[in-house]
């Protein structure tokens, strides 16, 4: 069930870690839809307040009720945010799944359990501390409520980790009176199910366990946000005005946050009008083509989706490529192919992306790899479309989007002005014998556009049939190739505008790794705790693409290097092959692709095993 | 689609409307259809609907898919932003346009492939919407690019230049728009101008989405014997069930407005559409006789025209998203960007 890794990957002795203060995970198996997700929410912002560094991974399937969920606290001073994959605490809340959760605990853990009803003798282990809690029955004699009797039992475990793990109980009560203040009877409830469970530990287990939390001053300014609200921040404070979409996991929170801003941010004080406007398509095929009308008409506007939306985009994205309309896509990536799993974490729309659409195509890319970067990347991505007049896609993942990431406050300079690219107003082209839409073109090889309603001198007809360079309609080989060639050029123009690859060299590295995106946490701490061991490596994360002159610098620096992607063909590798003059034999690929956020465990473990083969050419899933 | 711009030739005679444009200022370039083109007809009426209503060219914008009826936004109003965009996509992107900018006029030009087939699932959304635009379908019950296959309004038993029988039932796109709700619903011949000028100015002056279906023959692979939508065919089985006239605000007092008009309806900007005569029991403001009418007719292989159905109560896209009054194109940055110190306050929340 938890097949996390490729199928030949060893997991786990290299990175084996003991647990203690400030630095264990815990691992919460629950029922979805029964409201385990406000109380595991509420133990990792407690967390998040008492001044530890911590990640929350939600493990959820793609339903509403019934199946199993899990979510994954891991607790560490030194700030490794990356998936754990041993659990020094399972609260076993689901019956279906405490087979497998028993299983999971490291030798020497705990387990904490609802004990109104018995364990199966079958499932005892000698090696790991039970904690029986009857959650069920102590959560039935104080409610009458069925609903709030499921809903309390949570709560209720809650309480329970407070004791075990100390957390600091007058932050838990400031968090309820955030969220339910406004509610007494709900405050209440939840207070006597948290004091319920934090009583039964504290009276029966010894408490705190070896492993627990103690306040620290590591959390600073930052604060705690998914990738998809960030990214929706970006696109509001870029001036995007027009978002057309189609509801799909894991997307659908960037639209639903963008709203709420909106909501908040863009109605007139005086008129109470909107100043933006927000389109659920019927499908990706229209939410890609509103993107672009209102494009073309002069507004900022963007879409945001995941993989199979990309798949319906791809025609009017290679129109917008062709026709030269800028366009901002959000593709916030889930498992493929097809429906693949919408709720588990993938990054194998690279090359769709990069090449979507039929014919000769390539876009602009931008991989964040964290909250903050959703923000930057996301109002990055408009002016590089509008310098550029071309969509930029920015690839996002499920856990980036969806999960709640310790983040550096997002920061946002005043003097930011868009950069609308090169666009002509009336005034202009009074001053212009003739206006063309594809000439002359400037050093970056983008040529001037015109919006509609400004001036008749300006007017021309977007295509994407074959053009000129003048904007008409052509059929000649030569007039065909001239256009292609310098949309080939233009693309390339843009590599000096991605951000650069972030690069962190390590005295007397032997080899490279190279990831993007959501990979970054666990490749960052397989970077420190191989160096502990071995020489270490040097690490370069890609922001974008066009791949930034320091891409090939770094290529050509290293003798071999290690990309680490999560999906099965090696997207990122393929992309550095075919746009860089890397060749094939110095890059090697650990891929992990299963579904759920890569851990440090996964890389290190591959890189000492290819150490000890002497950098043998076998990869993870060779 | 080849073009062939036309020579700039005017005549002192020619008559200039308000802004003092002639009709060649709202002429675009040579056709390249087939001689005969139905297409060509509607390409002339709309030249002209523009040119009376006095619309600025800029602040035209004309779109429209794939296919022949798709090329004829390049023979009109050149001085308008045109958008030639991919098979049955236009719907979506004159929404995003019109989202962008209300300020526009917006004309979609599309065929009977490329709405009623690939295009159909973005017509009906445009029509829920109530996007405010033109949209013409310029209806030959074929694909003519791609040489004489059926398209889906082709009618039962209609015969293919080859003598192939269509056997599926069509798909009509005026019962279509009266199904959806659709708040301005008319059908026209091409070779009808004298009706469909009129239309096509009381559809530029609708607040909302105007859907006029043409039946416009394709000389080439569906004008033979045997066709329900050649020249011949369509002369002898069209009825025009109303008669409209469109006056504009300006000009109520010249107008000549026969006194049997059955019905008026003013639009939004003031301009008025007098039904001059309508059947008995006929009402165009209500859906269901519309309806009603059509399926008694239509079923005895009668071809309505004219401006059927007119509501003009409904809330357009922007009404119903409660848009700004100020084109979102013209909202200047720094109203829209909330600020570093709103961004400070904001992270309150995410502590």
């Amino acid at each position: 069930m938890l097949d996390t890794i490729g199928r030949n990957a060893p997991v786990g002795q290299a990175s084996a870690c003991p647990a203690g203060i400030n630095d264990f995970a815990v691992k919460l198996a629950n029922v979805n839809g029964t409201g385990s997700a406000s109380a595991n929410g509420l133990i990792m912002q407690a967390i998040f307040r008492m001044g530890i560094p911590v990640t929350g991974k939600n493990l959820f399937p793609s339903n509403i009720q019934g199946l199993p969920t899990w979510y994954e606290i891991r607790v560490n001073k030194d700030g490794y945010g990356a998936r754990a994959l041993h659990y020094d605490l399972m609260v076993a809340m689901n019956s279906q799944t405490y087979k497998a959760d028993v299983r999971e605990v490291r030798s020497g853990g705990y387990l904490m359990y609802d004990s109104t009803w018995p364990l199966d003798p079958h499932l005892h282990r000698d090696d790991i501390t039970f904690l029986g809690i009857p959650l069920a029955r102590m959560c039935n004699e104080s409610f009458s409520d069925p609903r709030e009797r499921i809903l309390m039992k949570n709560i209720a475990y809650a309480g329970s980790l407070c004791a075990v793990l100390d957390i600091d109980m007058p932050i838990v009560d400031e968090l309820l009176v955030e969220k339910y203040g406004k509610k007494q009877s709900l405050l209440d409830s939840n207070h006597k199910a948290l004091k319920l469970g934090y009583e039964y530990a504290r009276d029966n287990f010894r408490c705190p366990l070896p492993f627990h939390l103690e306040k620290m001053e590591a959390n600073g300014e930052k604060i705690l946000i998914d990738g998809n609200t960030a990214t929706a921040l970006g696109c509001l404070y870029a001036g995007a005005t027009v978002a057309a979409w189609y509801p799909i996991t894991p997307a659908t929170s960037v639209m639903d946050a963008f709203k709420s801003f909106c909501e908040k941010y863009r109605r007139d004080p005086d008129t109470g009008k909107n100043n933006f406007m927000i389109l659920q398509a019927e499908d990706e095929l229209a939410a890609i083509g509103m993107v672009l009308g209102a494009s073309w008409n002069g507004a900022r506007a963007f879409t945001s989706t995941a993989g199979p939306g990309i798949s319906l985009m791809n025609e009017l994205l290679g129109l917008a490529y062709y026709a030269e309309i800028p366009a901002v896509v959000i593709d916030v990536q889930r498992v493929g192919p097809s429906t693949g799993m919408p709720t588990r974490t993938q990054q194998a729309d690279l090359l769709e992306c990069a090449y979507a659409s039929h014919g000769d195509t390539r876009h602009i890319l931008l991989f964040p790899a964290n909250p903050s970067e959703c923000f930057e990347f996301a109002a990055k991505s408009f002016d590089l479309a509008e310098r550029f007049q071309t969509p930029v896609i920015m690839l996002s993942d499920l856990d980036i989007g969806m999960n709640d990431w310790v983040t550096p406050r997002l920061k946002w300079d005043d003097k930011f002005r868009p950069d609308r690219g090169r666009v002509l107003n009336e005034e202009d082209l009074t001053h212009m014998a003739k206006y063309f839409r594809y000439f002359p073109d400037d050093k970056n090889y983008v040529a001037p556009r015109t919006l509609p309603g400004v001036s008749a001198k300006g007017a021309y007809f977007i295509r994407g049939s074959g053009h000129n360079k003048f904007g008409g309609y052509t059929e000649l080989p030569s007039e065909y190739q001239e256009v292609m060639d310098r949309l080939a050029l233009k693309h390339k123009a843009a590599a000096k505008f991605v951000p650069a690859p972030e690069i962190i060299r390590r005295k007397g590295a032997r080899f490279g790794v190279i990831a993007i995106g959501g990979c970054d946490p666990a490749v960052r701490e397989a970077q420190e705790r191989f160096g502990n061991a071995k020489a270490g490596f040097d690490y370069m994360r890609i922001k974008g693409f066009p791949f930034h002159e320091q891409v090939e610098q770094f290529l050509a620096d290293h003798d071999l290097c290690y990309v680490v992607e999560q999906n099965r063909d090696a997207q990122l590798k393929s992309l550095l092959m075919m746009e860089t003059n890397v060749p094939k034999e110095k890059l090697q690929s650990i891929l992990v692709y299963g579904g759920f956020p890569l851990s440090a465990s996964h890389v290190l473990d591959a890189l000492m095993n290819r150490d000890r083969e002497g950098a043998a050419v076998e990869t993870v899933n060779a | 689609m080849p073009s062939i711009s036309k020579p700039v030739a005017t005549h002192p005679s020619l008559q200039r409307n308000e802004l003092g444009l002639t009709i060649r200022d709202y002429e675009g370039s040579m056709s390249t259809l087939c001689a005969g083109c139905g297409h060509d007809s509607i390409t002339a009426a709309v030249t002209r609907a523009f040119w009376e209503l006095s619309i600025a060219p800029h602040q035209i914008a004309k779109l429209s898919g794939i296919g022949c009826s798709s090329k004829t936004p390049t023979y009109f109003v050149s001085g308008a932003h045109g958008f030639n965009s991919a098979h049955g996509r236009m719907p979506a992107i004159a929404t995003g346009a019109a989202a962008a900018n209300r300020d526009l006029v917006y004309i979609g030009v599309s065929g009977d492939g490329d709405s009623l087939s690939i295009g159909l699932g973005q017509l009906c959304h445009a029509i829920r919407r109530n996007v405010r635009m033109v949209y013409l379908i310029e209806n030959n019950g074929v694909y003519g690019l791609t040489k004489g296959q059926f398209s889906a309004s082709a009618d039962i038993g209609s015969k293919s230049k080859r003598g192939e029988p269509n056997r599926m039932a069509p798909i009509d796109p005026v019962r279509l728009a009266l199904t959806l709700g659709a708040t301005f619903v008319a059908r026209s011949f091409s070779g009808d101008k004298e009706q469909l000028v009129p239309i096509l100015k009381a559809a530029v002056a609708h607040r909302g989405f105007a859907l006029i279906d043409v039946i416009s023959p394709c000389v080439t692979f569906n004008d033979h014997s045997g066709s329900t939508k050649s020249y011949l065919q369509t002369r002898k089985h069209m009825i025009r069930a109303t008669e409209t006239d469109f006056v504009p605000p300006a000009n109520e007092i010249l107008a000549h407005i026969s006194s049997n008009g059955a019905t008026s309806v003013t639009l939004h900007d003031g301009s008025v559409v007098h039904f001059r005569s309508v059947p008995l029991g006929y009402d165009p403001k209500d859906r269901a006789k519309v309806s009603t009418y059509l399926d008694r007719h239509q079923d005895s292989g009668e071809i309505l025209t004219g401006l059927l159905y007119l509501d003009e109560s409904a809330p357009d896209m922007h009404e119903l998203s409660q848009t700004s009054e100020v084109p979102l194109v013209h909202i200047p940055y720094e109203t829209l960007c909330p600020g570093s110190k709103a961004l400070e306050e904001l992270q309150e929340e995410f502590r």
